[in-house]
């Protein structure tokens, strides 16, 4: 192919065939109309297509379009050998890479049998970084949807807060985003030296920025104005349809799997589930979901400061100590079905996996997305709202389209 | 927590074409049911006082290859009882056809319509059923074993 040449023959036809309309023009009513949202609009968070009916300024009916970020992740899982998914599970959700790890390396781990046997050190050593990236991930949530609705500010706040998130990050793992750092079996690295006493730094320094954050944000006459008593959900359709994490828990449901499970070491640490109470509007409504956020970032402060103090002291760093003992030479479960799941900032993250007990690659690896099951929901959510509602409501619900579209 | 016995009496209570067979290997701990069995025992599994699975979290397809059959599982969870369960369906894999949950739960429509696109398995009386993932006018099913990727999608080659 010559340099500059298109990449393959427009047609005209081609959109239409790849992502026809569900609704049909020729059904409308008078005064309703077809308007197409995204897949590049910036309030869709990624590359969302909603397909709206509108009459006038009311949305009468949504139908998202997704799939423009598959980058085939179960088909690769099929055809590569346990470990070597890891960077691949980076990828669901990108702004919380961590977590996934986490899930991901906890479900071989049961499949082989070998969860009792990771050193306490490392089981904190994750859950400090995976708390770390659960509030970098908040952090965008919070931040990116205050910017939806206009609040310009407190995103600047934030972007730069997550910066010292990424950089002791970086400083762990060797990059900012995608780490693959927690492996099966145990980690990459140990925590660099000195790490605990900057992470100690940053926890202090946090904590006088949240409350400006909750000045300036949560408590904002506008943005109560335009988050309160929108995109009310309640707590049976929210079970109904599958939603997890903080859009359940500000429905009213104090369910946590770290709380439920117990799982890694958490039944050790002592943190609340905030939920959502309808303190200025509905219960369940936008500025719940929020507020639950929020409220969650100073409990995996907690969390992150009682690490600290276990990694300071009963679990010390050790000279001889190798992160990387215990894993597996060859990682091949026996034949099973299996599935784990556990909270990542969105939901429950799940993983079914088949194993054949013959190979190393597993026979089926599905992932269940947090995302891609809140995401669905968004119908029941705008049925006859304002369409500048709808953007709130999006924002609200907090998807990341690497995960939607895997 | 209700022992896993008690739920495979409940479940084979409801069985009318084939016994319930109980996968104690799965984990968490599956039930195999008749796929013409599946609708009456949801509907037990969903409605009963002791189990109330109000919550339908994970629904997998599975393709175990050309002469073999497709599978269909179903990871249920009830949040008053705190209940595990996997409910797993074999199916035909030439006319692989099941009646849909979305009436249940409605978490089960796109994570069936996600199903049809990678696997072709139709759900029945589903009330939305297109492909979700992949471009509506794509060639094949993605995720079936024996699958062979077009070569080129609109004069754009196909890599893999």
């Amino acid at each position: 192919m010559a340099e500059n040449t298109v990449q393959y023959k427009y047609k005209p036809g081609n959109l239409l065939a790849s992502a026809p309309n569900k609704l049909r023009p020729e059904l409308l009513r008078s005064e309703e109309m077809i308007i197409n949202l995204g897949p590049q609009h910036p309030s869709t968070h990624g590359v969302l297509r909603l397909e709206l009916l509108m009459e006038g300024e009311i949305v009468k009916e949504v139908v998202p379009h997704i799939g423009y970020l598959h980058r085939c992740f179960e088909k690769h899982a099929e055809n590569l050998p346990y470990n070597q998914v890891i960077p691949f599970v980076d990828r669901l959700d990108y702004v919380a890479a961590m977590n996934n790890e986490h899930v991901y390396a906890m479900g071989v781990e049961r499949m082989l049998g070998i969860d009792q046997q990771i050193p306490k050190r490392v089981e904190y050593v994750r859950v400090l970084v995976a708390e770390l990236n659960r509030i970098a991930s908040h952090f965008i949530a919070v931040g990116t949807y205050g910017m939806d609705i206009g609040a310009f500010t407190p995103f600047f706040w934030i972007m730069r807060d997550r910066e010292h998130i990424l950089r002791l990050l970086e400083w762990a793992s060797g990059s900012r985003l995608l780490y693959n750092y927690i492996w099966i079996g145990g980690l990459f690295y140990d925590l660099p030296v000195g790490f605990e006493e900057r992470c100690a730094e940053f926890v202090q320094y946090i904590k006088p920025k949240m409350e400006e954050l909750e000045t300036v944000l949560l408590r904002n006459e506008i943005f109560i104005r335009r988050t309160a008593n929108v995109g009310v959900l309640s707590r049976d359709l929210a079970i109904n349809c599958g939603v997890t994490g903080p859009m359940l828990r500000a429905s009213g449901l104090r369910f946590d799997l770290r709380r439920v499970d117990g799982y890694s070491i958490y039944p050790e640490l002592d943190f609340d589930i905030p939920i959502g109470r309808g303190e200025v509007g509905t219960l369940g409504d936008c500025w719940d979901r929020t507020y639950v956020r929020v409220q969650e970032i100073y409990e995996s402060l907690k969390i992150i400061s009682q690490c600290l103090d276990k990694l300071n002291g009963e679990h010390k760093r050790t000279r001889d100590f190798d992160p990387q003992a215990l894993l597996p030479k060859k990682i091949r479960p026996k034949a099973q079905d299996f599935y784990v799941r556990a909270e990542i900032p969105k939901g429950e993250l799940g993983f079914f996996f088949r194993a054949d007990g013959k190979s190393d690659v597993p026979f089926r690896c599905k992932c269940r997305s947090c995302s891609f099951v809140n995401l669905s929901v968004l119908p029941e959510l705008a049925k006859g709202i304002l369409i500048a509602d709808l953007i709130a409501i999006i924002g609200s619900i907090d998807v990341v389209m690497g995960e939607v579209d895997r | 927590m209700q022992p896993f016995e008690e739920i495979l009496a409940l479940v084979k209570k409801q069985c009318t074409h084939s016994d319930a067979v109980a996968d104690e290997a799965a984990t968490p701990k599956a039930i195999r049911v008749h796929a013409d069995d599946l609708l009456p025992v949801m509907q037990e599994l969903l409605n009963h006082s002791s189990l109330y699975f109000d919550m339908l979290s994970c629904i997998t397809g599975i393709d175990n290859g050309p002469g073999h059959d497709m599978e269909v599982a179903y990871n249920l969870y009830s949040i008053p009882f705190g209940h595990q369960l996997m409910i797993k369906v074999k199916l035909n894999r030439d006319n692989p056809a099941i009646e849909s949950l979305n009436h249940f739960w409605r978490s089960a429509n796109w994570l069936e319509r996600e199903i049809f696109d990678m696997y072709g398995i139709v759900f029945l009386n589903h009330p939305d059923l297109r492909r979700i993932l992949m471009p509506a006018d794509w060639e094949g099913h993605p995720l079936r074993k024996d699958y062979k990727h077009q070569e080129y999608y609109r004069d754009i080659k196909v890599e893999y």
